[in-house]
């Protein structure tokens, strides 16, 4: 396999850094790399799983609105972000490890290195009521 | 395929007495197969380079990994660039938000220097290269981004019989003491995979790499796991720290041989050999 973009690269050094969850996901959707406190939020470790196909991971998580409705995938930032190679950000509920519902704010950016390509996109999820 | 150092020290030229064994001069190779040469980097390497002799033909073609001014200081003094009727194509990293020629301009213009890139007698060309393969004559060449600071390529360069990879300024892994344990998140992989010869950075001891994370550069173990995780037959441990006597050196890279049992054959890059590949 070719290695990645060093865009790609570089977003997972920097996850491997942060305290907050982060997914790095392929211009398909697949997963591609989670952080160790994404780990806590798919209940999957990724030394145990690798890489992930889209339909593997998405919706593990149940996102959903503050009545309990599941959110379609196209109503996600990071599923925003892949069709429009642009950021996005929503507020919304997952469903953590525990069943306990969550609410997070998710920040999705796309990842375009210089070779002005579309490489993926990284999403972090802020846990809003979870003080660092 | 053989290749001549002219210049291996990393950061600034120096001149110091203690520093005559790997030799003083920044950046800059030449590969060599047959009557093809090949330029990388014009650091003060370059100004050892017998034009007359070496490049009789009018057209010489300079190949850069970055803009980091050990990398590029030699252009100022280069003959060719100051020949007329020589015509000069230097090939670099795009990628940026600014002109590859305008990059070049900030250092080769005034008040830095006193020409003007648009003064100079040659006729330059000046030409961004981004990750797309491409032939320079007999070779094959590969060029991707590479974890340094700022716009920075690494090449693989391939003739008929052998295969070159040349990253000088090279820090695959930020801050962690071993690479990513899959190969595709390995920055600069697919360049040096199954290389007849890396020429990778290596500026820094172990000790000292805790010190100087995030500045680009390697630690003489990262460049030989780099190499071993790539495959490639032989490393040369390119980048030195002009700041240490090479006593210094030679001494750190032999506590560094004792600790390690890698197969393929490593060496301190000296200024002034010629390499068989």
């Amino acid at each position: 396999m070719p290695s990645h973009a060093i865009e790609l690269i570089l977003s997972r050094q920097l996850a491997d850094c942060l305290s907050v969850p982060v997914f790095i996901v392929d211009p398909r959707g697949n997963l591609l790399f989670y952080n160790t406190p994404a780990e806590q939020v798919l209940g999957k470790k990724f030394e145990d799983t690798g890489p992930m196909p889209v339909g593997d991971w998405g919706s593990s998580f149940y996102p959903h609105d503050e009545e309990g409705n599941p959110i379609e995938p196209e109503g996600l930032p990071l599923v925003q972000t892949l069709q429009t190679q642009l950021p996005a950000h929503r507020t919304f509920w997952i469903n953590s490890l525990e069943q306990k519902s969550t609410r997070i704010s998710v920040t999705s950016i796309p990842i375009i290195g210089r070779s002005k390509d579309f490489s993926g996109a990284m999403a972090i999820f802020w846990d809003n009521e979870l003080h660092l | 395929m053989r290749v001549r150092l002219h210049g291996t020290r990393g950061a600034y030229p120096t001149s110091s007495v203690e520093n005559q064994t790997y030799g003083g001069n920044t950046p800059c190779i030449e590969i060599i197969e047959g009557s093809q040469r090949m330029i990388l980097d014009a650091g003060t390497g370059i100004l050892e380079i017998d034009f007359n002799r070496d490049y009789p033909e009018n057209r010489i073609d300079i190949f850069l990994t970055h803009l980091h001014m050990d990398h590029i200081q030699g252009l100022a003094f280069c003959k060719p660039l100051f020949t007329p009727g020589k015509e000069v194509h230097i090939w670099g990293p795009g990628g940026s938000s600014e002109p590859l020629i305008n990059r070049l301009n900030r250092f080769l213009s005034p008040p830095l220097f006193p020409i003007p890139l648009r003064d100079i007698p040659s006729k330059l060309s000046v030409h961004e290269l981004s990750e797309e393969p491409f032939t320079f004559g007999d070779f094959e060449i590969t060029t991707k981004f590479i974890s340094h600071p700022g716009p920075t390529l690494g090449y693989r360069v391939k003739s008929k019989s052998r295969t070159l990879a040349y990253i000088p300024d090279h820090e695959p892994i930020i801050g962690k003491e071993h690479l990513y344990s899959e190969d595709e998140w390995v920055s600069g992989f697919d360049l040096a995979l199954n290389a007849d010869l890396l020429i990778h950075d290596s500026q820094y001891s172990k000790a000292e790499y805790p010190g100087k994370i995030g500045w680009g550069h390697s630690s003489l173990e990262m460049a030989a796991e780099f190499c071993s995780r790539t495959q490639a037959k032989r490393l040369i441990l390119f980048h030195h720290d002009p700041a240490h006597p090479d006593t210094f050196r030679t001494k750190m890279y032999e506590d560094f041989v004792r600790g390690t049992h890698y197969s393929f054959p490593m060496e301190l890059a000296v200024q002034g050999t010629e390499i068989e590949v």
